[in-house]
């Protein structure tokens, strides 16, 4: 058995960004999960978001935990920062990271396992504490590395491959990342790159705790028939709330929409959302009724995606703590040990 | 758009672009896989059944296949498969048992092949093989035509002529060399049940400039004058040589005056450079050999002092082109005069037929070119059929190999009463490949070396023997990696939609983006949509239909590297690489076929 790497041969007609890089830069090392596992997907997407905002490689820092989806960072971005932490414990490092390189753009990837099991509360503690970072929860409802037991995430009912039914209530971590403060949260599907790409790139911009639920069917050990994240299943059963377009914000905003039908989102750095809404009168800026529409919906049996809740001018951890401005890296001597008449300035403002 | 039928054999044919391209459709990659895995005999076999002069060819064909080659769409250069064909040839070994005996018992038809070029060699090849008495005719001492007569020494040697025509005189043909044949009236007359006609261009274009009638002694033809080196007649020329022509005939002069003693040889062509009709790789080694090409010149007078030739002059000219796009040469005002002792004139070639009279039933058209019907090449005399040169004028050696077979094929319906219209269709097969889950029987991984080149003799060596062959070979190992080039074209992307489950891991891994899922739509605002948005409607899209979404699978055939990276990833196994292999049907089929498949 052979495991080949991607050719590097690639189409006559690649693209480069404004970096003169292709997208096929922005790829890792060959995948070693199970033949189309949602996750190679995410992987997908993520490169193909890093690449349409011209991000350079080496300003990412990628971040995992343990598990399949933990293991994905190997596979994209192979010109960037990574660091595999122990299971459950990336927000802790990545939190780390972010308070020492300011700078970098961080990329949390973890799974339901990584982070609704063991890492649930460094999870949570990321979230509340608005660390700048895109926190990206690859779902799959299962342990596919153990092979396929229920995760927290899988709903009531649903059924293993070998037929077990899960009694144990799920964690919708949407909802936890809502209720904990995140100020971007959102929820995609493997299977649907032309939603998932603008949601990342969209996350990627957003300055604090961006949070994205993906939904990624473990084509091992949960894609069959009574599974709740299977490819059948979530394409039947996804109710979208808007359609997001992610506006770099050099580029003007030329297309026309009814009125009412679109809701356009600027942010910090100047980029454009374009959010053409789905579903009736969804207001992605709106926490608590967001909050009461994923429950509504919950109990339909509807997986709603899309942009679910967006807060812009939020603070992050960097703020609240009123931290320097620059990399710990990039302070010299005299910003680190600033000499005896700042020491007694300090002290007097002690007595 | 409607879905693929890829049980049209001419889908994944088209696919295989080398094969495609092949007048003969060669399976090129079959053959270059066996290469690769040793197996010369084998590889030799695949190449003979089809197109019959494997070892000729991998020296001297016009390699149509190589513009076509895949290769050269996703990477600087094509496969060298002509050359590679040349190492089956080189390395084969001993064929022994592999090469079909002629059929017992014979048919009882006779068929007259006039001219032993290789048209009238693969008409009698297939024939004699199908259980007819073959005659061929021709006016030279041995077989081979235009292959031994105007090719150099120095490209195609002696003993690799010999060979490829004696495994066709083996196969019980009836050969009456030093026979010309002056009239097909009289051939008529001997009973044939048909007569193939593969006389070729016999005929060199002559110079027609004031000056040429009194300097005749050193202009020369050039057909006619490398015929002469050939048999030895010719053994010197003048220091000073001027070439008129732009093909690969003139080539062939230049190199071999360069090897007769000429120290100045030039070659000069009325076209630009670029248009010249010779091959490039020819051009090339010529300029290689210090040989300068001088474009633009039109030769208007040849200068001569008391019957000796002391030079000739030309205009220069510059291309202009209408509105319609079409060429003509306008004289700048200019001349240029070039001093030399020899003057050889390779501007083309013409067919010839004075043996064959108007009053016979075979109709010519104005170019003096037989009336032919271009499936079956039959003439107006039903029971007479062209090929090669003879048939539509000059084309070159693979051509006359796919009108052998073609013609053969029409002898043989015609011969049975059966209209030659009804073509037997091609013999296709379409099988997995699939051995494992990351496992399949051809080397998938995509080789990322450049074309390799070619060793070539030390170049005094080469200039110093007229028989020296310049080109010699890839050894195994170079032929190893070179054949690991190749794509393997013919190991397809077979896609079912009923399978597919949409996860989009094929997308994703693709190197050269080729697949899309998307709504359907129209082709040419579908070709828009896809992962690679493609402008070569040369190339097939494959679309698979049916799918749980309502989406098609849109596959763009243009750059598909054939890795199977798609079927590897694929977790239903909608993606399957199947091996794609078309075999032309000629007129003995069954009897080639069991040599070749050993």
């Amino acid at each position: 058995m052979t495991y080949l790497a991607k050719p590097t041969l690639h189409h006559p007609d690649l693209p480069t960004n404004t970096l003169g890089y292709t997208r096929r830069d922005y790829e890792g090392a060959v995948s070693t999960l199970c033949a189309g596992c949602g996750h190679d997907s995410i992987s997908a997407a993520i490169v193909r978001a890093c690449f349409e905002l011209d991000l350079p490689p080496h300003r990412i820092a990628k971040l995992s935990g343990i598990g399949c989806s933990s293991k994905t960072p190997t596979y994209f971005l192979g010109n960037s920062h990574g660091f595999n932490s122990v299971h459950g414990r990336m927000p802790s490092v990545l939190t780390g990271a972010n308070l020492a390189n300011r700078d970098l753009i961080y990329l949390g990837v973890s799974g339901d396992g990584d982070s609704a099991s063991i890492g649930i509360g460094q999870f949570a503690h990321a979230m509340r504490r608005g660390v700048n970072m895109v926190y990206i929860v690859e779902n799959n409802g299962v342990y596919g590395l153990t092979k396929g037991q229920f995760s927290a995430t899988a709903d009531r009912g649903a059924k293993s491959k070998r037929g077990v039914v899960n009694i144990d209530s799920p964690i919708d971590m949407v909802g936890m990342a809502l209720e904990l403060g995140a100020t971007f949260v959102a929820r995609s599907f493997s299977g649907d790159k032309a939603q998932l790409v603008p949601l990342i790139k969209a996350a990627l911009t957003h300055k604090g705790a961006a949070f994205i639920d993906c939904i990624s069917p473990c084509v091992s050990f949960n894609n069959h028939l009574g599974s709740t994240k299977s490819f059948d299943y979530v394409r039947e059963h996804n109710a979208a709330v808007n359609k997001l377009d992610y506006v770099a914000g050099q580029k003007e905003i030329t297309v026309d929409y009814a009125p009412g039908k679109v809701e356009l989102v600027t942010q910090h750095d100047g980029s454009v959302l374009r959010l053409r809404k789905l579903a009736g009168e969804y207001d992605v800026t709106d926490r608590i009724a967001a909050m009461e529409y994923l429950a509504g919906h919950y109990a339909k049996g509807e997986v709603v995606t899309g942009l679910l809740y967006v807060s812009l001018d939020s603070p992050d951890l960097h703020d609240y703590l009123n931290t320097v401005e620059k990399p710990l890296n990039t302070l010299d001597d005299s910003e680190l040990c600033p000499g005896a008449a700042a020491l007694q300035r300090i002290n007097a403002a002690l007595r | 758009m409607q879905p693929t039928d890829i049980r049209n054999p001419d889908y994944f044919h088209k696919v295989v672009d080398c094969q495609w391209a092949c007048p003969s459709h060669t399976p090129v990659p079959l053959y270059l896989r066996l290469i690769a895995a040793k197996r010369f005999a084998d590889s030799y076999m695949v190449n003979w059944e089809s197109n019959v002069f494997p070892g000729i060819l991998g020296r001297t064909c016009d390699r149509p296949c190589e513009p076509a080659c895949r290769r050269g769409r996703v990477e600087a250069e094509p496969v060298a498969i002509c050359r590679l064909k040349r190492v089956a040839a080189d390395y084969k070994g001993d064929l022994g048992t592999r090469m079909p005996e002629p059929p017992g018992e014979r048919n009882g038809k006779r068929v007259a092949c006039v001219g032993a070029g290789p048209a009238s060699l693969t008409v009698a090849r297939d024939l004699a093989l199908a259980g007819y008495r073959v005659v061929i005719y021709d006016g030279a001492a041995r077989a081979g035509g235009m292959i031994r007569t105007q090719i150099p020494r120095f490209r195609l040697p002696e003993e690799v002529i010999d060979e490829e025509v004696g495994y066709i005189e083996r196969l019980g043909v009836e050969t009456r060399y030093n026979t010309w044949i002056g009239s097909l009236k009289e051939l008529l007359g001997e009973g044939f049940d048909a007569v193939f006609i593969g006389s070729g261009a016999p005929r060199g274009r002559e110079l027609d400039v004031p000056g040429r009638r009194e300097a005749a002694e050193h202009i020369h033809i050039g057909i006619d004058w490398l015929a002469s080196v050939s048999f030895g007649h010719v053994k010197s020329v003048g220091k000073r040589v001027v070439v008129l022509g732009g093909g690969n005939t003139a080539m062939d002069c230049c190199r071999t005056a360069r090897r007769l003693g000429g120290e100045q040889v030039y070659v000069a062509v009325r076209s630009g450079f670029e248009q010249m009709k010779a091959s490039p790789w020819e051009k090339e080694d010529a300029m290689g050999e210090g040989i300068p090409i001088l474009d633009y010149l039109v030769p208007t007078e040849v200068l001569h002092d008391e019957g000796r030739l002391t030079g000739i002059v030309f205009a220069k000219v510059k291309a202009e082109f209408d509105a319609a796009g079409r060429r003509s040469l306008v004289p700048t005002g200019a001349t240029v005069e070039i001093a030399c002792d020899e003057v050889l004139v390779a501007i083309g070639q013409e067919n010839a037929f004075p043996w064959i009279e108007r009053d016979i039933g075979l109709d010519f058209d104005r170019h003096g070119l037989p009336a032919l019907d271009p499936l079956t090449l039959q003439s107006t005399l039903p029971g007479v059929f062209f090929g090669g040169d003879a048939a539509f004028g000059p084309k070159n050696i693979i051509w006359a190999v796919a009108h052998g077979h073609q013609a053969a094929v029409s002898i043989d319906l015609y011969c049975r009463g059966e209209d030659a219209h009804e073509r037997p269709p091609p013999m296709t097969t379409l099988a997995s490949q699939k051995m494992g889950i990351h496992e399949w029987s051809y080397d998938n991984a995509v080789s990322l070396d450049l074309r390799y080149k070619v060793p070539h003799r030390e170049q005094s060596l080469a200039l110093a023997d007229l028989g020296a062959e310049v080109e010699l070979g890839y050894d195994p190992v170079l032929a190893y990696k070179e054949a690991e080039r190749c794509l393997n074209c013919d190991i397809e992307t077979v896609f079912t939609p009923k399978l597919c489950i949409e996860c989009d891991a094929c997308v994703d891994i693709c190197p050269v983006d080729c697949i899309t899922f998307t709504d359907d739509g129209e082709e040419a605002e579908l070709r828009t949509r896809l992962s690679a948005p493609t402008h070569n409607p040369e190339q097939a899209l494959y679309i698979g239909k049916g799918l749980k979404t309502g989406r098609i699978m849109a596959k763009d055939e243009d750059v598909c590297l054939h890795c199977g990276m798609c079927a590897e990833r694929c977790p239903t196994g909608a993606w399957d690489m199947q091996q794609f292999l078309l075999k032309m049907t000629h007129a003995a089929p069954a009897a080639v076929a069991s040599g070749a498949q050993r």
